[in-house]
């Protein structure tokens, strides 16, 4: 066992923290307020490569390992929430997709851009009717001739403002639940490609969250992500890499939290000394950190598991159930460390606890990611568990 | 990173499997319901190395380090508590002071023989009115030439009615009390003086043997004062400290097996026509289990490697105890819910798991104490200090 990280997984971390704390940290209040991404923050991280961090270097990408990406992903999580699930969409979520499903042609054209941060990515699943239950889905894909028309509403598109890249899911007609199931990459300005309402959200707010209308939009059959049917396939994929980036988010949001809440129990005093001496206040520290540490061993494990080729889907949902869970408690406890202050919007904590609600349904609900666990555990015994 | 156990490590994990499993399991639970402390699984424990498992081969050990030690209270800790407690308390907190802080002396003439379990070992710390404030203690050695006398009481010593070599500590200057005048000592029990009270009636860990010890002019020889004389109370914080870790990879073998048990009775139950596992009542709470399990295992490990490696380890190693402890009591309350009544009865090996489980998150430092260790050590990273 080594539980270190390497001289260079070290210097990329340190990398990682600096540019959070010095680029992405005092820009977060205002991409809250401003409710965008902040353009110039995605410009210096497309700068240092990070928007293609576990992206080969033959396209374009920086070539480090999925521990990395996720070093890297708690510490944006540390400085804005919303940045860290942007980096995470187009990395884990748009980027190594195409690079895993994707063929030849497809990498091409889009990894470099992906990568440099020319073209955003937005993973476009989600629908009205279909949330946790992806075989509900009903935007269909039909083939005419070396195209495919493509006709559906999605929901709750996340980046679906900025991206210049569209993965969708569809069915193809002749099946039905999974069996159907297709991906498509769409660029943003093919006619019927349309935008719709953007969603007002408590929190990540710099995530511009849209409906995304397709109506008798065209694309060649070259832009089709693997074969008819291999869908749902590919996006499970790319969900469990997701789960796992959202947990090094969360778990950077989590000490975020702790480092906030830190500094003011020390500051704070009541009764003639600082409230840290307080045991009822002390007793959160010791819970959420107690809790972190779980995380990042988990989060780490989860990384190093995919970095050598391994099946890791189930210790990515525990990661992600875990994460959300932590950072909510270290979220909420901190809030109340800070008393009434903790609910005015001029004290950081407060985004970070609205930022944190989201990790209970982002990348999968926690009820699906409970589903996931029990059917790993429950197959071993040959019980088939259904969501 | 490499989260895989050496080869070695995991040979020493099917080994101590198969023992478990073989001679461990089939008396569990008849050591629960008489309380009975199990002498034959200690000697063949102690046949195949297991008594010395964290200790260098020198002095009659395994040399598995930590990891190898946690390996040990995992396993046996997964399918019974009772026999992880007496190991724990033999190794873990009983021998580990003569190793870590004892002469070269006290390690030659008492670990060979404790490795090879010719004697058992415990650790007493806590008194009457000494628990979580430990700093309170007032068992006295006083010196006289070349020899200490021991006078007082320590309580609720775990393997006290059974151990050959108890460390103790005591207060040699009570005008510096425990900080500077407290002295830790290595105490045969056959010496005159020494007397070990009637096993207390537990809630659970039956098959261990706690109970008050007293000690009435007991005297001891000046080579076996442990550590610096005046430094005992540091000795016996360090221990702990390593204790707490072990004690995480015992409750981390607890909550596994409320885990199996429960995913088993799941399987094999039907309700509404179908196995209870269909029901997402059911599988949400094994999920929970499953990955508060697997998040603890990650903890554990990485703090014994810390411990390997001569890291820093003291926040994380509270951090194991107090996680274990609290997930293991959720995860056997959660079992015993799936069972139904049956988790209920006394023939049902959840029920014992289920009154086992509660100690852990008082013994070695209750979980109020551990959470003002971890906290204090948050606000030392930032120069502040909590307690006076």
């Amino acid at each position: 066992m080594d539980f270190a990280l390497s001289e260079e997984q070290q210097m990329f971390r340190d990398l990682f923290r600096e540019f959070a704390r010095k680029e992405v940290w005092p820009r977060a209040e205002h991409t809250d307020k401003a409710e965008q991404l902040s353009v110039e923050v995605v410009q210096k991280a497309a700068a240092q490569g990070f928007l293609g961090m576990p992206i080969p270097e033959a396209y374009g990408g920086a070539g480090l390992d999925y521990l990395s990406t996720c070093l890297l992903l708690e510490e944006l999580g540390r400085a804005c929430l919303s940045t860290a699930v942007t980096v995470a969409i187009q990395t884990a979520l748009v980027g190594l997709t195409v690079l895993v499903a994707g063929d030849e042609a497809q990498r091409r054209a889009y990894l470099p851009r992906l990568a440099s941060g020319e073209v955003l990515g937005a993973f476009a699943q989600t629908e009205p009717e279909a949330g946790s239950d992806v075989s509900a889905i009903q935007t269909t894909a039909r083939r005419d001739g070396d195209t495919y028309v493509l006709n559906g509403i999605k929901s709750w598109v996340s980046n679906a403002g900025v991206a210049g890249l569209f993965l969708v899911m569809v069915q193809v007609p002749g099946e039905n639940g999974r069996n159907g199931l297709t991906m498509f990459l769409v660029e943003r300005d093919t006619p019927g490609l349309i935008l719709g309402y953007r969603e007002p959200t408590m929190g990540l707010r710099g995530l511009t969250i849209h409906t995304v209308y397709l109506e008798n939009c065209r694309v060649p059959a070259s832009q089709r992500l693997g074969a008819e049917g291999e869908g749902w396939a590919i996006a499970s994929g790319a969900l469990d890499r997701m789960r796992l980036a959202l947990a090094a988010a969360a778990l950077g949001l989590a000490q975020a939290a702790l480092d906030l809440g830190r500094r003011y129990a020390a500051e704070r005093s009541q009764f003639g000394v600082p409230i840290a001496t307080k045991q009822a206040i002390a007793n959160y520290f010791a819970d959420t950190v107690t809790e972190i540490e779980a995380l990042r061993s988990l989060v780490y494990r989860g990384a190093w598991l995919y970095d050598r080729g391994e099946d890791f889907r189930g210790l990515a949902a525990m990661a992600k159930l875990f994460g959300a869970q932590v950072a909510r408690n270290a979220a909420n406890r901190m809030l109340q460390v800070h008393g009434g202050y903790g609910f005015s919007d001029e004290y950081a904590i407060s985004r970070l606890y609205r930022d944190a609600r989201a990790l209970d349904f982002l990348g999968g609900t926690t009820q699906i990611q409970r589903v996931i666990i029990a059917q790993d555990v429950f197959r071993e015994l040959g019980v088939e568990v259904k969501p | 990173m490499d989260f895989e156990l050496s080869r070695e490590h995991q040979a020493l994990r099917r080994l101590i499997r198969d023992f478990a499993e073989g001679e461990i399991r089939p008396v569990a639970q008849s050591l629960d319901r008489e309380g009975r402390v199990p002498w034959e699984n200690i000697r063949k424990a102690a046949e195949i190395g297991l008594l010395g498992v964290p200790f260098p081969r020198e002095y009659g050990g395994l040399g598995a380090g930590e990891i190898g030690y946690c390996i040990l209270m995992e396993e046996i800790g997964r399918v019974c508590q009772s026999t992880a407690a007496i190991l724990g308390a033999h190794i873990g907190i009983g021998a580990m002071p003569i190793y870590l802080d004892g002469s070269e002396d006290l390690k030659r003439r008492y670990l060979p023989d404790l490795c090879a379990g010719k004697k058992l070992a415990a650790f007493a710390l806590t008194e009457a009115g000494a628990g979580s404030d430990a700093a309170s203690i007032k068992l006295r050695a006083t010196r006289e030439g070349d020899s200490y006398f021991l006078d007082g009481q320590k309580v609720w010593i775990t393997n006290g009615p059974i151990a050959d070599v108890i460390c103790v500590l005591a207060v040699t200057d009570p005008a510096l009390g425990a900080r500077g005048g407290a002295t830790a000592f290595v105490v045969e029990t056959k010496w005159e003086g020494f007397k070990a009270g009637a096993p207390e009636h537990k809630m659970g860990l039956h098959g261990s043997a706690t109970s008050v010890i007293t000690f009435d002019n007991v005297r001891v020889p000046r080579e076996n004062v442990l550590g610096q004389v005046g430094l005992g109370f540091v000795t016996f914080m360090k221990t702990l400290d390593i204790g707490r870790v072990s004690l995480g990879a015992a409750t981390l073998g607890g909550a596994q097996a409320s885990l199996e048990a429960a995913v088993r009775w799941a399987k094999a139950r039907t309700q509404f026509g179908l196995p209870i596992a269909h029901k997402q009542s059911i599988q949400f709470m094994i999920a929970d289990m499953a990955a508060e399990i697997e998040a603890l295992r990650s903890l554990v490990y990485r703090t014994a490697w810390l411990v390997d490696t001569g890291r820093p380890f003291t926040k994380e190693a509270g951090m194991c105890k107090l996680l274990g402890s609290e997930i293991a009591s959720r995860c056997i309350d959660r079992a015993v819910q799936i069972h139904g009544a049956l988790g209920y009865s006394r023939n049902n090996p959840v029920e014992r798991g289920f009154r086992d489980a509660r100690i852990a998150e008082i013994f070695e430092g209750t979980n109020e104490i551990q959470r003002i260790l971890i906290a204090e050590q948050v606000f030392r990273e930032v120069g502040v200090r909590i307690r006076p």
